[in-house]
């Protein structure tokens, strides 16, 4: 029996895995070799996806990116021996993509078959369940809060102080919901783990009802992610019928309930207190803080809300000890973030490192430049609201405070690139753009601001009154960053401001004509 | 004319805890709880707002309330920002006054510019705040999106919706969902799209609205407004007035110019209905200036003669020797009044002691006779007071609220919608009544239990509810222990607890399953403070008074009487029912609800400290009630009935 991987992930199903799944199931019947198909996770080298992968002696050997008209090929060069092919990539673990990564969050995905416990069991898997099932909620609270995690949603709030408010608070319900509304353009790591490795984000959420006294968990996942929703419903009915979710979890006293719920489609709704209202099925309109969800969240009740791949960190830390992961990273940023590359480059995927690596690492290293062969002008890091940083800032390590200096976030670690043929003045815009029709609608700064921003964009790309026009994007920033309700009308001005202030150029302004200390704040 | 203060939100529920904080260099104490706004202007600082209203939880959407506190991030919203010990909070500053004016900017450039000839000038939050900011300039310009063309909606007959001028402050949204509790309103679409829609219909008049008014008197702008001011302009003066359509008692700020009615405006210190309203009150007020309104006094010798129009003196004196003449004539009882419930104390006082002193006899009745006088009877049997236990406040403290023929939502509007506010803050609800009311099933409102019973079956039902409290253990007996007469109730107790009362033997005579009755009748003893309300499917029926003092057995019985959140409490018809009967209007009751001594003593029987003018001749009539006053003046044993209102005759 020869096990072949060919994975489930959708970058993979987008660019034909199924069908070569398919062939490689009927080449193998009609040439009588028994075969396992195993529909993995990606390894997030999206280039190379379909990226078969075959069990040898040696280890499992990489092809790609393979199309069903490759597998008859394949096995007549004797794929299922490892045999050498013109898509032959060598074997998996030494591709330097990979070999270069620190993978903890994610180190089982593309690895294991996503939707099988045993196989989860077998790869370490609730190991950090068990460790949680001896300690007191006290002790689980202290190892998340020593481990140094921080929100991995964009926020970096730190993941133990969030529990602990939680702990600490006194009702009869509490809840875990886990945000993968994972909205932000060029991010996908969300989904690459639910995809992927789900029995991880689900261990994840039962060790932070354990520790917080928290019997019910939500999975609001957005409706995009029609594969991730499928592959955590499957994960779940099998941790059910296995005792690792429900009634006296592995015999405990602690029950467990979880569920998936699909979201609708808004962009604010990855906002969590939007995220909360509709979950509760109302309308995604943003809450005020304070009271902070942790307090009254969900139904009014103590809430934790984490990210995806703050949950899906929590089992190795549990797993490893706080040391393990602390000894990671730099500064106040601990442990290893999952960097997803886009844009314009060479190769975009999924590396997990940890926190310190640079931008120009990332970008040429591992991205291998930009795919036009251009030079690279601008990165926008943290989504469709983080800032742009130009070439000058390439050095920057990943950090948050780092970023923070810079009037820039980190985010949810996902890194566009442009190149040199992109007009900053029109980034600016599509910022404004995508503000206003994400728009919850709720705070004035962010309903009017926003289609007052891109109105204000035309008539500085037109070149209309542009002084007066310039001087009024500024203002208009200035009123979204300290005016509104939520980050999405407030971190709108990242994107154009450090559009403005970085390549005033494409603004129409001269270098001269900008004092580039000039902050919105 | 003078405005009511505007807290911007909500005084805070807590009242022991106090907090002490630095506004502007104004030491300022006030309850744990309180928010920043609230508290700035109880110190009288007023922080510019405009989507905040202390009728209202806050929302935190126009960004104009944004504060500096000292060690705290960012600028904060006063209205969603709690009070904390020692904070120190600056509510203008040179950034601040940016924040806001760019705010204001950015509203005025979606907002038409007729301010001279808008329905709202003078009385328009929007200008108001323009002022406040400073705003000077909109140089977004007016050719970018806006809704300046957004059509207006006429279609209902009391207020006018106007889209243009609409700032999406949710003010309208969250009146109808939280102080009337209708949902009838909602916002469509998100961000620049967003606008306030009436249900899903097309306009106002074919959706659930219920024409209260709430989202008018919420609404800062011209958008929803009185189609009488869009008319008259706006008042000068206000008088302040309570309403009679209905038992709650509603107090009003009559808007005025002159003598003319321009807006009836809920008065948000009135008791009974901090500043809500129905549609009756707030906009069925025509017949104050109606043309059919009789304003002048007017005779006429006999029914086959004109009314003429004479002098005040004329009238009363003609009207007196008219009296004399059929008393000379027929005897003394041949004359008799009726008082009505919608007069005040003075006015019933003054009739029946017209009747009393005057006509010497006890031929006075109230309207009341013909609603409530079952609730009279049954509770002074039974507490010893012929009147209801709580204000309508109370409600708010109820965990379980049993509504026993009663349809409050439409009876008593205002109080039904405080009814609903604290169903949706969790209540239980228990509804006894043949009908599906509105409450049995609404937006956020669920009947734990709705007991349909049939008609006529009221005592049967509150017996067997009794049944299961006493055989089931379920009586609070140190409350009745302490509070109530143990050999009556032991006599009570026996009596329901015997088989034939059990909801298993009543079940087919109610109509209601057992196990319903069961299940209600513990969630009544055992869920918390229990409050009755009843109407006049208790009391118009010829077990009324029985039913009432069932009532009040069932309440005592469970520990339900004697503190906020609980009691028996009937839902009147007018607004002074208990008033009018307090008053003596009651032919067997002096004022005060003094007892009527069975044979007259000489001199006259007198109550301790009442006047003089109760006669020998009043205490030795025989008493007389409505009904029977009718039906003797059509006989014409009385001859002359006088009605301050004209209430009783139709309800007859």
């Amino acid at each position: 029996m020869i096990t072949i991987y060919v994975p489930r992930d959708s970058s993979a199903l987008s660019l034909g895995a199924n069908q070569v799944a398919a062939a490689i199931q009927q080449e193998a019947d009609q040439r009588q070799i028994s075969i396992k198909l195993v529909r993995n996770g990606s390894r997030g080298m999206f280039w190379l996806e379909p990226m078969v992968e075959v069990l040898t002696v040696q280890g499992r050997v990489a092809y790609g990116p393979v199309q069903p008209e490759d597998v008859a090929s394949l096995f007549d060069a004797g794929f299922t021996e490892g045999g050498q092919h013109a898509l032959s990539l060598g074997l998996t673990d030494e591709l330097p993509w990979l070999k270069r990564q620190e993978r903890l969050t994610f180190a089982r995905v593309g690895i294991t078959d996503p939707v099988c416990l045993d196989d989860y069991l077998a790869h370490e898997g609730y190991r950090g369940l068990r460790n949680t099932l001896v300690q007191s909620p006290e002790a689980i609270v202290a190892q998340v809060t020593d481990s140094g995690l921080r929100g991995r949603g964009g926020a970096a709030f730190p993941t133990g102080i969030k529990w602990k408010t939680v702990m600490v608070a006194q009702a009869e319900q509490k809840y875990i919901v886990c945000n993968a509304d994972e909205g932000d353009s060029g991010t996908y790591s969300d989904r690459m783990i639910m995809e992927g490795d789900p029995f991880v984000l689900i261990e994840g959420m039962t060790i932070a009802g354990i520790a917080v006294g928290a019997t019910q968990g939500y999975i609001y996942v957005r409706s995009e992610y029609p594969h991730s929703i499928a592959a955590l419903n499957l994960a779940i009915k099998e941790a059910y019928a296995a005792g690792y979710l429900g009634r006296s979890i592995l015999g405990s006293t602690h029950d467990f309930y979880l569920e998936v719920r699909r979201a609708a489609g808004a962009y604010v709704c990855g906002e969590e207190t939007a995220l909360l209202e509709s979950l509760e099925g109302k309308r995604g309109l943003v809450r005020f803080k304070p009271p902070l969800p942790a307090i009254s969240g969900l139904f009014g009740k103590p809430t934790v809300i984490n990210n995806v791949i703050s949950l899906a960190t929590v089992p190795i830390i549990m797993d490893k000890g706080s040391e393990y992961y602390r000894d990671y990273g730099m500064g106040r940023s601990r442990g290893t973030l999952p960097i997803q590359l886009a844009g314009n480059l060479k190769h975009a995927g999924l590396v997990e490192k940890a926190f310190g690596v640079t931008l120009r690492e990332l970008l040429y290293d591992y991205g291998g430049g930009s795919a036009s062969g251009r030079p690279i002008k601008a990165v926008q890091v943290g989504g469709p609201l983080g800032a742009y940083l130009p070439e000058s800032q390439f050095d920057t390590p990943l950090d948050y405070e780092a970023f923070s200096k810079l009037w820039a976030v980190l985010g949810h670690g996902g890194i566009v690139a442009f190149d040199d043929t992109v007009d900053m003045a029109h980034m600016a815009r599509y910022a404004l753009e995508f503000c206003a029709v994400e728009s919850c609608g709720k705070c004035t700064p962010c309903r009017i601001g926003s289609t007052r921003g891109v109105e204000v964009m035309d008539k500085v790309m037109a070149g209309t009154d542009h002084v007066q026009n310039i001087a009024l994007l500024r203002d208009l920033s200035d009123t979204m960053l300290n005016g509104s309700l939520c980050a999405l009308g407030g971190m709108t001005p990242y994107p154009v401001l450090s559009a403005l202030n970085h390549f005033p150029q494409d603004f129409g302004l001269s270098e001269a004509g900008v004092n580039k200390k000039e902050r919105a704040a | 004319m003078d405005k009511q203060t505007d807290y911007g939100t909500p005084a805070s529920r807590n009242t022991e805890q106090q907090v002490t904080l630095d506004i502007d260099g104004h030491s300022i104490t006030v309850a744990k709880g309180t928010s920043i706004m609230h508290a700035a202007m109880q110190a009288g600082i007023s922080i510019p707002k405009l989507c905040a209203t202390d009728s209202l939880e806050p929302f935190g959407s126009c960004r104009l309330c944004l504060v500096e506190i000292d060690g705290r991030r960012g600028y904060p919203a006063s209205c969603t920002t709690p009070v904390d010990e020692g904070l120190k909070v600056h509510t203008q500053t040179p950034k601040l006054a940016d924040i806001r004016r760019g705010v204001m900017e950015l509203y005025i450039s979606d907002h038409p510019l007729d301010c001279l000839t808008c329905s709202a000038n003078g009385d328009c939050e929007l200008q108001d705040m323009a002022g406040a900011v400073g705003l000077r300039e909109v140089r977004y310009g007016y050719e970018g999106s806006n809704h300046l063309s957004a059509e207006k909606d006429n279609s209902n007959p009391y207020f006018q919706f106007d889209a243009s001028k609409c700032i999406v402050c949710s003010r309208c949204v969250r009146a109808c969902e939280e102080t009337q509790g209708t949902f009838a309103l909602t916002i469509q679409g998100r961000g620049f799209d967003s606008k306030v829609a009436a249900g899903n219909f097309d306009n106002f008049l074919d959706s659930e609205c219920v024409s209260c008014g709430a989202c008018v008197a919420a609404c800062p702008t011209a958008t929803l407004m009185e189609k009488t001011v869009i008319e008259s302009g706006q008042p000068e003066h206000s008088v302040i007035t309570t309403c009679a359509y209905c038992g709650v008692g509603c107090s009003f700020r009559a808007e005025m110019k002159g003598e003319q009615v321009v807006r009836m405006v809920p008065d948000k210190n009135g008791g009974a209905n901090h500043g809500h309203s129905c549609v009756k009150g707030r906009f069925a007020w025509g017949y104050a200036t109606h043309r059919d309104r009789i304003t002048k006094p007017m005779i006429r010798k006999s029914i086959h003669d004109a009314w003429q129009e004479v002098s005040w003196e004329e009238a009363i004196s003609y009207a007196a020797s008219e009296l004399q003449r059929i008393q000379s004539k027929h005897g003394r009882n041949a004359i008799g009044a009726i008082t009505s419930s919608r007069c005040t104390n003075e006015e019933t006082y003054l009739v029946q002691k017209l009747v009393r002193a005057a006509f010497g006899n006890n031929n006075v009745d109230t309207c009341a006779r013909v609603c409530h006088s079952p609730t009279g009877y049954g509770l002074k049997q039974t507490l010893g007071e012929s009147a209801g236990t709580q204000t309508f406040d109370s409600v708010m403290q109820s965990d379980v609220i049993m509504v026993i023929g009663a349809n409050p939502t439409d009876g008593h509007p205002v109080f039904g919608s405080q009814m609903k506010r604290r169903l949706r803050q969790g209540a239980k609800l228990i509804i006894a009544d043949p009908r599906a009311i509105d409450l049995v099933s609404g937006p956020h409102v669920q009947a734990d239990y709705h007991l349909k019973l049939k008609p006529g079956t009221n005592v049967a039902l509150i017996t067997a509810m009794a049944h299961v409290v006493v055989t089931e253990g379920l009586v609070d007996e140190a409350f009745v222990k302490a509070r109530c007469e143990w050999d009556s109730f032991q006599y009570w107790s026996e009596f329901v607890a015997q088989p034939e009362n059990s909801p298993e033997a009543m079940e087919a005579a109610i109509g209601v399953p057992a196990s319903d009755l069961r299940a209600a009748a513990r969630l009544f003893a055992t869920g918390g403070n229990a409050a009755i309300y009843y109407g006049l499917g208790v009391t118009e029926h010829s077990q009324g008074s029985t039913m009432v003092m069932g009532i009040a057995n069932l309440a005592m019985a469970t520990g339900n009487i004697g503190r906020e959140g609980v009691g028996v409490n009937p839902l009147r018809g007018q607004n002074n029912v208990q008033g009018s009967c307090d008053m003596g209007s009651f032919p067997h009751e002096f004022p005060a609800i003094a007892t009527f001594p069975t044979m007259p003593p000489a001199p006259c029987w007198k109550m301790p400290g009442a006047d003089r003018w109760i006669t020998s001749q009043a205490c030795a009539s025989p008493i007389c009630w409505t009904l029977r006053l009718m039906v003797a003046s059509r006989r014409c044993i009385a001859k002359v009935k006088t009605l301050p209102s004209p209430t009783p005759t139709p309800s007859m």
